[in-house]
């Protein structure tokens, strides 16, 4: 069974550059620590995919088997595990988060 | 459900000896914590594989027991 859902996140994580693990949607955030790196996302004008996790119990626990990392959300660029709320927060404060984006090629419009 | 700060220090402490940690309790509610730990078993690793050797101290605990644990990881000041 997780080999199946492995395999959907690596598709979703294969075929979007920027992709947000999350609870509730981008425009709806349902958990402030998803709602953080939406903002985050937003003010630098990197447009992403979201996957609301809520709407599947088991991609909720997929995922954090996926990465083993137990909190939503979790962050992919370029098929790459960046962290979670508080990883995306330090770089983001830091500049890091600007710089990875950059060399991953992703447009931004910050 | 919730712990408390100590418990979680004693945790933390038991997988990362060598650690200095420091638990912050935002809430008050028992489940909102931040922890700042740094320990030389950090050097040479990535934000994230600190993070996970943090949340493995922990066994299972976080995003069960514990809803909200503001991580920040570093080496220490000397090193």
């Amino acid at each position: 069974m997780q080999n199946v859902m492995f395999d959907r996140i690596q598709k979703e994580i294969d075929n979007h550059d920027v992709v947000l693990f999350m609870k509730g949607q981008a425009a709806f955030p349902q958990c402030g620590f998803s709602s953080l790196v939406v903002q985050v996302l937003s003010q630098l004008g990197v447009p992403f995919k979201d996957i609301n996790v809520l709407e599947d119990s088991e991609l909720r626990q997929g995922i954090k088997d996926f990465t083993n990392w137990p909190t939503i959300p979790q962050l992919y660029v370029k098929g790459e595990f960046v962290g979670g709320c508080d990883i995306i927060r330090e770089m983001y404060e830091s500049g890091e988060l600007q710089a990875l984006l950059q060399d991953k090629g992703i447009a931004s419009a910050a | 459900m919730g712990m408390d700060a100590k418990e979680i220090e004693t945790l933390i402490l038991d997988a990362l000896p060598d650690a200095q940690v420091r638990i912050e309790d935002l809430r008050g509610d028992g489940d909102h914590y931040a922890a700042y730990v740094a320990s030389p078993s950090f050097a040479g690793k990535t934000r994230v594989q600190q993070h996970q050797m943090v949340y493995a101290a922990l066994r299972g605990k976080m995003g069960d027991a514990l809803h909200a644990l503001a991580i920040q990881t570093s080496l220490p000041e000397n090193q």
